[in-house]
């Protein structure tokens, strides 16, 4: 990225197109702000901010109650686990689909320089198109719908929210895992393939040590997203802290939703310091 | 009789060595655990009832609904939710912004900059590098969905809680992957600056930003498809776009409206995709 720096002010003197981008980028942000009814007046004085003070002020102070901090700490316990193991679940239905597609571990690249495949590329091919697809599927589908489809399934708690993790995010890290396969630096392989090494062997001793390390980061990455998509899908019934922060709204338990809400926070900032401080050690 | 190696103390455990396995260890046990307070049992997915469920749930999608009618009522949300997300992102940017320049420590009491002020002066210069990155912490700790509903309790139905919510999650994000950037630039170029007698504000601009300004426009358009699905998920709370149709429609149990709407999702996400791609490459080469 540092060599590629000094981009808008070396660009040769009459080109337009930084300038006509950022005056689209301009109108665009205007635009979208009339259509939602965001005034910049509006919201440095007056009635929004008032709203929100007003608001804010109901929460304070929060409920430090045994039975309110053992129902936070109860729920944190449930959204860790969740995330924990929807992000496990992730990487194992994530794992099998990359291998499938990527395109240099069926038919294409290094593996197979060395002999013709011939009329076996196309149902080759066609499985690739498949994993794709189904990554595509498990991806584009939020975890809030999965986790409805789920809670219809299996029922209400914490599970149907494991089972959403796992597919959306399996479907995230798929993609993300298969784009690390193909990145992978070629010279190892060759070495390896000069030597007379099997396409098993490239696969064992060349693409994976290069790639594993990553996917455990790609991993962690979305295990901090997951202890936020977690805490939310308890909103539609899957368990840990959504589900009582959706209780605590309906009733009008102000002071415990603030509680509740402090623990999302503890609990995101815990596990955001875990990622890094383990992303730090893998890599 | 191990041989000694350097920095290990003998006759205790090599605790670099142990790491890998006492990670795997505990993450074993953590995972184990967590399949129990999860209630995991996966004879629930396959009992009579579930796969009924589930079937029934699919078959009642297709074909998705495609009137024109149908189609005609959800252009104002995919409008909306694509106004949500600009406006979110650009209000993210206005927060994250200063605070990530204040929550960079080298912008502020450490690094090259600050060489050769006086310990009171770096010591002032920690007070705002802490608070910044306070508030940074608090606005991307709490999930958009948290904020959304507050804000939808503060100021009322609508898209605009969902841009505020955007814009304070976001920007708590911005902000911490900004300073992060800014702290991790290439020092030689401002060594060179510095030599030759820039001041401090010049070695920032001249040296700092033209290294930062790509990585900042290429996260801000990823953030920026981030905030797109975050948009349309939002409106499960009431903050509009099409996530409010979403909900709507699964209340009514109508799922082939559910499937067009999921479908109109992902064209919007592959457009969001593209148009970001062409925005970085006009403007970052």
């Amino acid at each position: 990225m540092t060599g590629r720096a000094v981009t808008l002010l070396r660009r040769p003197r009459g080109s337009p197109w930084p300038w006509l981008t950022v005056g689209l980028l301009a109108a665009l942000v205007g635009w979208s702000a009339r259509g939602t009814g965001v005034e910049p007046a509006a919201l440095v004085s007056g009635e929004a901010v008032g709203q929100m003070w007003a608001y804010a002020s109901r929460l304070f102070p929060p409920d430090l109650s045994a039975p309110v901090l053992r129902e936070a700490a109860s729920g944190a316990v449930e959204t860790f686990a969740i995330s924990l193991v929807g992000t496990g679940l992730a990487v194992v239905i994530a794992l099998p689909l990359a291998f499938v597609a990527t395109r240099t571990l069926l038919f294409e690249g290094i593996l197979y320089a060395r002999e013709e495949l011939g009329w076996r590329r196309y149902p080759r091919i066609a499985l690739y198109a498949l994993a794709k697809g189904v990554l595509n599927l498990l991806r584009t589908v939020p975890e809030i719908v999965w986790a409805l489809i789920f809670v219809f399934a299996v029922g209400l708690g914490p599970f149907p929210g494991v089972l959403a993790l796992g597919f959306h995010t399996g479907g995230v890290l798929g993609k993300l895992f298969g784009e690390v396969l193909e990145d992978v630096a070629s010279e190892p392989l060759e070495a390896l393939q000069a030597g007379g090494a099997s396409r098993a062997a490239i696969l064992a001793y060349g693409i994976l040590p290069q790639a594993l390390p990553q996917f455990l980061a790609y991993a962690l990455y979305r295990w901090e997203v997951n202890i936020r998509a977690a805490a939310i899908l308890g909103f539609v019934g899957a368990g840990g802290l959504g589900q009582r922060i959706h209780i605590a709204i309906s009733l009008f338990l102000e002071h415990q939703l603030l509680t509740l809400i402090l623990a999302i926070y503890l609990l995101v900032t815990l596990v955001d310091a875990l990622s890094a401080w383990l992303r730090r050690r893998i890599l | 009789m191990r041989r000694p190696r350097p920095g290990v103390p003998s006759g205790g455990i090599d605790l670099k060595a142990a790491f890998p396995h006492l990670f795997w260890l505990v993450f074993g046990a953590a995972f184990v655990l967590s399949l129990w307070v999860a209630q995991v049992d996966p004879r629930l997915l396959v009992a009579g009832d579930a796969r009924a469920n589930v079937a029934r749930f699919v078959r009642g999608m297709f074909p998705p609904d495609l009137s024109p009618a149908f189609l005609a009522l959800m252009a104002r949300p995919v409008v909306e939710t694509i106004q949500i997300s600009v406006a979110g992102t650009a209000i993210a940017i206005l927060i994250g912004l200063p605070l990530g320049l204040l929550a960079a420590s080298t912008l502020t009491w450490s690094g090259i900059l600050h060489e050769r002020r006086a310990r009171a002066a770096r010591a002032l210069g920690f007070v705002p590098y802490a608070a910044a990155r306070g508030l940074l912490s608090a606005f991307r700790s709490i999930p958009e969905f948290v904020w959304a509903f507050m804000f939808v309790r503060a100021v009322g139905l609508g898209p605009f809680p969902g841009v505020l919510a955007i814009g304070v999650a976001y920007g708590g994000i911005l902000g911490k992957v900004y300073s992060e950037i800014l702290e991790g630039v290439n020092p030689r170029p401002l060594e060179t600056l510095q030599a030759g007698g820039a001041g401090r504000l010049a070695v920032v601009v001249y040296g700092v930003f033209p290294q930062a300004l790509p990585a900042f426009i290429s996260y801000t358009l990823y953030r920026w498809e981030c905030a797109i699905r975050a948009s349309a998920i939002l409106g499960f709370v009431g903050a509009g776009g099409l996530g409010q149709q979403i909900e709507l429609s699964m209340r009514m149990f109508d799922f082939h409206e559910v499937l067009t709407l999921l479908g109109i999702l992902w064209l919007l996400v592959a457009a969001v995709d593209a148009i970001s791609g062409l925005i970085r490459r006009a403007v970052v080469r």
